[in-house]
């Protein structure tokens, strides 16, 4: 069976991999996926995004993350995927599904994983152009955006 | 103690390795910091804006007074950018 988790420098099918979750969460009534790709910069100079990792941070960050959400949602099942390693411009880079009984809890849960893993898994973003490359900065709004996830009274 | 440090991103480019083995008697990951960035230019470099840099012990997220008791590796990076 495929793993919740993966993280992989291998491209990956969207459809498919939304179709294989489907299947593996048949009769839970509400699927939810969000798939993240490379943008273009706003001067539509981008050659590349490399993407660098903490091989086992990585994988145990975004493990807890998942638990965390299974949990909170109630969720009858979640999978996260995430590459690292260079892309080009309009390559998925990542992508999450949940799946829960109702579409609330469904698309609550992939709005807080993706809160989670922007600014808590170990993944740096660098933009490549011809005229060279840059580190992307974290952006406050990603951590502000975690706030509203805090524990509940 | 002996313990390995990873540097990642743009901190990794600034003191110019990806990993290494440090001797160090530092009580916590402040002082560490503290340590490392008093080595040579390019380290006080990497870490002279303490506020953009991240730190985890034994890949965990940690704060930077957490200590380093029992610790095998230290990693620093600069605010993640995932997703």
């Amino acid at each position: 069976m495929t793993p919740p988790v993966r993280v992989q420098a291998e491209p990956f099918d969207m459809g498919h991999e939304l179709n294989a979750f489907a299947a593996r969460v048949a009769g839970a009534g509400a699927v939810v996926s969000f798939t993240g790709i490379t943008r273009d910069l706003a001067t539509g100079g981008l050659a590349a995004m490399e993407i660098e990792h903490y091989p086992g941070m990585t994988e145990s960050a975004l493990t807890a993350i998942r638990q965390q959400a299974m949990a909170r949602f109630g969720l009858a099942d979640a999978m996260i995927l995430h590459r690292f390693g260079r892309l080009r411009p309009d390559e998925p880079i990542m992508m999450v599904a949940t799946a829960a009984r109702h579409r609330g809890d469904a698309f609550a849960a992939a709005e807080f994983l993706m809160d989670y893993l922007k600014s808590r898994a170990p993944f740096w973003k660098k933009e490549v152009t011809a005229e060279g490359s840059a580190w992307v900065e974290a952006r406050t709004e990603d951590e502000d955006a975690l706030a509203r996830w805090s524990p509940r009274d | 103690m002996k313990l390995d440090i990873r540097y990642f991103a743009w901190l990794r480019e600034r003191v110019g390795t990806a990993s290494e083995q440090v001797e160090t008697e530092a009580t916590t990951v402040a002082e560490l910091i503290a340590e490392l960035g008093a080595r040579d230019e390019g380290f006080a470099y990497a870490f002279s804006d303490t506020g953009s840099i991240r730190a985890a012990v034994d890949q965990e997220l940690v704060e930077m007074d957490a200590p380093l008791s029992g610790a095998r590796e230290v990693a620093f990076f600069p605010p993640m950018t995932g997703g």
